[in-house]
């Protein structure tokens, strides 16, 4: 089953009743609510590992029955950390709703808005969650793996990562009226332009934001350089891809056609019109999950799985149209002939090239004299159905919704990212489990190797508001009967202990 | 020439006539209120307004207002009895700010604010309230009636249309549609009506308008409801008005 050969037979072990369990819950410094559970056999050999995600689904429903103008406000309560994508992406199923070709100011102010909310998120995952591991490594001291830990040790590169994500939220503000779950985005516009202050508020530190992000991307790239092998190798599989692109072949996190390469890179299909998304990708149910499993439909839900966000919006667009990240993307393609752009970690890579273009993209609209147009909403014939998809900091995400004639929602399917990377991010956990745990005795160190792979993809387990890395863990060791052997405790300050 | 009463210690002038809450608002005084409205006859169910004169308490919109009165309003513990009663209508229907498009310019949720209403206080009761979308123009959410009747009287008496009533009785009471369907769109109501200007909350609503209306530029985005009220309230003659 999947793509990847290593660790096929870790999805379900042949005789779990003799195995004891090991479970990671939740799973830390990730967005939501998520565990790992570990199947191991007497000499600590792993036979089983999966990643559970209590995702709350109940969205789909809920919204039937309410008029289609609340959805963009609604749904966007899926999540407290990147509420913009859901509210962007409903819009854009509403303009189709009500068949209006949105203005130059509406588009661009969306624009400003969505990549406001890619900076932001993308500099909250970095510094806030993933460079406590990467810059101290993955089983270092605990107690100072985290970003009071990184603000003691790197106090310039923590200062950076918070204003990062302070600029991208200010930029939510002015577009969205709030810096979390605004109301700016309508059916066929917007409600707001951007006043020449506003404007001027966020062109005083535009500067400053693009110079940062240059030194993120540097960051990652010298954090390869000097640790080449762990970073190529750590939890690297090989698989297919899936992302918009621009119709020149662009990166474009807003809109685009949709575009899906196998994992050896050849083309199944480009510039497909999500309007039609159904065709090309289907979800499978499994047993043991709450998420469900999407496939790209030729291939089947056995190989047919695939990965989105930013390693593959990166390494699959065939250029990003702002400069500084275009040539920050070649120097990582190009990276020890490629290898950076099938690692795991090559996500972190990514992901703050992209942050790069973000800021540039964000310079270039506070520019343009369309932001303060007043042609804000355009409607047209209504329509019974409507798609929205934008590429949201975790990749792709599809809002599709059907309409009935009294203006209320009939039917609702939400695929949010997440949901694209469940069996991608399974098979990076168990190829960490093979690589790290299999047949050694358990840490916390080497337990956080699994958490490492899963927050490279910046998973957002219950699309819920996020809680920072501080989280009671406890990890439970139970024999074949379920009964309790061991237990490892984290404290909410950090702590561990060994109670009884 | 007009008569003097007493409120929160501060002296307030009265026509003939006036009750204690128009009295008050005219004068600049601030009485919190939900179902009563400048334009239409004191209705005293919402019980907000409620005051204390004489060691009884009584809903000053119905209350006349006369010469010595002592009214006392905004003590703590008037507020938190108003605080008990905004928790209780916040409790008995669905009241979902955060999706509601009527949020920033919704009463109860101004009083909220107002009175600092932290906690929910009561265990809610999700009433099962289906939509009325019938209406190609106008749609009904039931889920946030506050049985205010302003809806019911302003079609009654400046619409002449008749098209809402209450029906039930105790925590069965709820809002209807005066047509034999019971739906919106076998009445006569239109969007100019009287009774599409009045609901306090989110229940009756032009449809396709929705968050047109940016954050900051809401009713209550600017001012709270306690000094939008006394731009509302009838006013004297400049130079009139007593502090």
């Amino acid at each position: 089953m999947g793509c990847s050969n290593m660790t096929d037979n870790l999805e379900t072990a042949a005789h779990p009743g003799n195995l004891r369990r090991v479970a990671i819950d939740p799973v830390s410094r990730v967005e939501g609510h998520g565990k790992v559970t570990l199947l191991l056999d007497e000499n600590d050999r792993v036979h089983q590992v999966r990643l559970h995600i209590v995702e709350f689904r109940g969205f789909e429903k809920f919204i039937q029955g309410r008029p289609y103008w609340e959805a963009p406000v609604m749904v966007q309560r899926l999540c407290g950390i990147c509420p913009v994508s859901h509210h962007i992406a409903a819009s854009k199923a509403m303009d189709m709703i009500v068949g209006g070709t949105l203005t130059p100011t509406a588009e661009k102010v969306r624009r400003l808005m969505h990549y406001g909310q890619i900076l932001q998120s993308h500099a909250l995952h970095f510094f806030h969650l993933c460079s406590p591991d990467l810059l101290f490594g993955f089983d270092s001291d605990v107690a100072k793996r985290n970003i009071v830990g990184v603000a003691a040790a790197h106090p310039e590169i923590a200062k950076q990562g918070v204003l990062l994500r302070k600029f991208g939220q200010e930029v939510i503000r002015v577009t969205a009226g709030k810096r979390i779950h605004g109301t700016g985005a309508i059916p066929g516009g917007v409600n707001k332009n951007v006043s020449v202050e506003e404007r001027d508020y966020l062109l005083k530190d535009i500067g400053q934001i693009v110079g940062w992000s240059q030194n993120a991307v540097g960051i990652v790239h010298r954090l390869f350089e000097q640790n080449i092998d762990l970073y190529n190798n750590f939890g690297t599989f090989k698989t297919h891809t899936l992302n918009l692109v621009r119709a020149d072949g662009a990166l474009d996190l807003y809109h685009g056609g949709l575009r899906a390469r196998d994992m050896d890179g050849n083309t199944l299909f480009d510039h497909y019109d999500y309007g039609h998304y159904w065709d090309v990708i289907f979800e499978d149910v499994k047993p043991w999950s709450y998420m469900k499993f999407p496939f790209l439909r030729s291939l089947g839900p056995e190989t047919g799985w695939y990965r989105v966000g930013p390693l593959s919006r990166v390494t699959q667009c065939d250029f990003i149209p702002s400069p500084l990240a275009e040539e920050q993307r070649q120097a990582f393609m190009t990276f020890n002939g490629g290898s950076a752009t099938r690692a795991t970690l090559g996500f972190h890579w990514a992901r703050m090239i992209e942050m790069l273009h973000a800021a540039e993209v964000i310079r270039d609209l506070l520019h343009d004299p369309d932001l303060q147009g007043t042609d804000l909403v355009n409607i047209g014939n209504r329509q019974e159905r409507g798609v929205g998809v934008i590429e949201a900091p975790r990749g792709t995400l599809i809002h599709h919704y059907k309409v009935d004639e009294h203006d209320q929602i009939i039917r609702c399917n939400l695929i949010v990212s997440t949901t694209h990377n469940n069996q991608a991010m399974n098979e990076a956990i168990r190829q960490v489990a093979r690589q790290y745990i299999d047949g050694r005795k358990l840490t916390e160190g080497l337990l956080n190797h699994i958490e490492v792979a899963i927050r490279a993809f910046d998973p957002c387990l219950s699309c819920a508001t996020h809680a920072l890395g501080k989280m009671p863990l406890e990890v439970e060791l139970l024999n074949a009967e379920g009964a309790r052997v061991d237990v490892l405790v984290r404290a909410s300050d950090g702590t561990f202990c060994l109670p009884g | 020439m007009s008569d003097t009463f007493q409120l929160d210690g501060k002296e307030v002038a009265f026509e003939s006539g006036q009750t204690v809450m128009q009295a008050a608002l005219t004068a600049g005084h601030y009485i919190p209120h939900l179902c009563y409205h400048p334009e239409f006859k004191p209705h005293g169910s919402c019980k907000l307004c409620t005051v204390e004169v004489g060691g009884r308490t009584v809903a000053s919109c119905t209350l006349p207002a006369e010469a010595n009165l002592n009214v006392e309003s905004n003590t703590g513990e008037l507020n938190a009895l108003r605080r008990t009663l905004i928790q209780m209508l916040f409790a008995e229907g669905n009241h979902f700010c955060p999706s509601c498009e009527k949020s920033g310019n919704c009463m109860l949720q101004a009083l909220g604010y107002d009175l600092e209403v932290h906690t929910a206080g009561f265990r809610h009761m999700y009433p099962d309230r289906p939509l009325d979308a019938s209406h190609p123009d106008i749609l009904l959410d039931f889920n946030r009636c506050i049985l205010c009747e302003l809806c019911v009287r302003a079609s009654a008496e400046v619409d002449g249309k008749n098209v809402f009533a209450l029906a039930g009785r105790g925590s069965g009471k709820h809002l209807i549609v005066n047509a034999e369907s019971g739906l919106l769109k076998d009445t006569n109501i239109a969007l100019t009506d009287k009774a599409m200007q009045v609901c306090p909350v989110g229940v009756i609503l032009p449809k396709r308008v929705g968050f047109t209306v940016p954050i900051g530029e809401r009713r209550y985005d600017q001012r709270p409801i306690s000094a939008q009220a006394l731009d509302d309230a009838p006013r004297p003659p400049s130079g009139a008005r007593h502090e």
